[in-house]
Parts: C-alpha cells; sequence; structure tokens
C-alpha cells in the first residue's frame, strides 16, 4: 500500500480456539461501520475476514491479522505460525479441504474458504512455507466500483 | 413480515434474541455449510440449518440474519446460547425438518 493509512489495527487469532472464533471479524465489521464503508464493500471484507480467521483457527497455532484503511483502498494482512500449505495451487480449489471429521460435521472443511476469499477480494496474495506458517495479503479498492 | 410474525405462523419455539424479534425478514437460507453461509446469505434472511454449535452465531451476526431456526427438534448447545443472547441474535426451534421449515417459509413471504 503506498497512500497513508487513515487506520490501522492489529487482532491476535488462536489457534483452536472455536469460542472466539468470528471475534476478529465482527470487530472488523464495527470498525467498517463506524468509519461507513459501503456496505457491499463491508460484506467482502467480512467474507474474507472470516474465512482467514477460521483458516487460522483450524489449522494454524496463532495469527495476527491487521487491518488498514487507508482512502483508496483497504488492506486485511494475516500472518499465521502454524502448519503452512503444501501445494497453494489445489488448496485454492473449490472443494479441496484437509479439515478432520470432526470439523465437518460442524459445517466447516467444505473446501470453499480460500476461494471465497479470492472471490471476494479485488487482489490476493498468499505465501507459505510448509511447517512454518501462511501469510495471506488481501485488497479491497474503495472508491471504483469492482471488476466482475 | 417479522421474524415474530413468522415465529407464530410456523409455531417456533423462541430461545434466544427475544429482542430482534422485530427484524425484518428479506428471505431464508438452508444450509448446515457455515461457508456457505457466510459466502452466499443475503441481510435480513432466516437461516435455517440442523448446526447447534457456537459458531452460527458469528455467522449471522456477520451477515445480520434476521435469525436462525434450528430444525428437527434439535436444541443449540449452552455457550450457543449464551453468545446469541450476548449478540442480540434470535435463536429458533422448530419440530420440523429443514425441507419443510424451508417450504413453509418460502410460501409465507415469496
Amino acid at each position: 500500500m503506498c497512500d497513508e493509512h487513515v487506520l490501522s489495527q492489529e487482532f491476535e487469532i488462536k489457534g483452536g480456539d472455536f469460542s472466539n472464533a468470528g471475534k476478529a471479524s465482527t470487530s472488523i465489521k464495527e470498525i467498517l461501520r463506524e468509519i461507513g464503508i459501503d456496505s457491499s464493500i463491508m460484506v467482502r471484507v467480512c467474507i474474507a475476514a472470516y474465512e482467514s480467521e477460521m483458516n487460522v483457527v483450524m489449522y494454524a497455532r496463532r495469527a495476527t491479522l491487521t487491518l488498514s484503511v487507508s482512502p483508496k483502498m483497504l488492506n486485511l494482512r494475516l500472518e499465521d505460525e502454524g502448519q503452512g500449505i503444501a501445494d497453494i495451487p489445489k488448496a485454492m480449489q473449490e472443494g479441496f479441504s484437509t479439515a478432520t471429521n470432526e470439523m465437518r460435521e460442524m459445517g466447516f472443511g467444505a473446501g470453499m474458504g480460500l476461494p471465497n476469499i479470492k472471490k471476494n477480494a479485488d487482489h490476493l496474495e498468499i505465501s507459505s512455507t510448509p511447517g512454518k506458517g501462511t501469510s495471506l495479503d488481501l485488497t479491497f479498492f474503495l472508491n471504483k466500483d469492482r471488476e466482475k | 413480515m417479522t421474524v415474530k410474525e413468522i415465529v407464530e405462523t410456523l409455531n417456533l419455539k423462541i430461545v434466544s434474541g427475544q429482542e430482534s424479534l422485530d427484524m425484518e425478514v428479506t428471505s431464508g437460507y438452508t444450509s448446515d455449510l457455515l461457508s456457505d453461509v457466510i459466502a452466499n446469505s443475503k441481510e435480513g434472511n432466516l437461516w435455517i440449518t440442523r448446526q447447534t454449535h457456537q459458531n452460527i452465531v458469528a455467522v449471522a451476526k456477520l451477515k445480520d440474519l434476521a435469525g436462525i431456526i434450528i430444525v428437527n427438534s434439535r436444541e443449540p448447545d449452552e455457550d450457543t446460547l449464551r453468545k446469541a443472547e450476548e449478540e442480540k441474535v434470535s435463536i429458533l426451534c422448530s419440530e420440523e425438518m429443514a425441507f419443510e421449515v424451508s417450504g413453509r417459509l418460502y410460501a409465507l413471504i415469496r
């Protein structure tokens, strides 16, 4: 991001902590509502934030999720420590999942997480080191209609 | 049509979120996959599901859903109820299965 941030906030997410899952995304939504972000953009950010958060809860040890907002764009940056992703192109495919049966029983692990994130962000960068962790950088443009 | 009117017509049991019953219901969304609901439900939808765990509350809250109908005589977990009260999310229970509840809701609001 090149222009000045008007807002930047960090959220800590703990792996395996299903009882607080969704808290970071809910806080992000409240912030965006307060600063008056367009509701269609807010919905897209919330979907991407929630899926990112759930990925940490299900697969990583911990992560920091940073929300930055500037006049032109909104950025979500997630840095996690955990098992990482061995095959990113495969993980980006709809329907591919390494979730356990227990997660699937709860309605997670449909292989929709990363594809949902990609669909809703204007720009996605992902990198991962197996055994160390994954980083995810999502950009949402604020003052132009998104190209379909 | 409000959540309250639907509760009366479909004979649902209110287990949380009394204060949110005046919300206007735009449509319904039936699914047990949380990623599907997060991606595709719309503001004001009533979510019909068999899931009872606490994570359903955050999903309803994030998508500004009008409420959650838990089907098949299932009851929400205790921590689900606690969260729903905190977040003022209406949870309603039905003895009927998802197919029936969806059909009746569809007939009511279409």
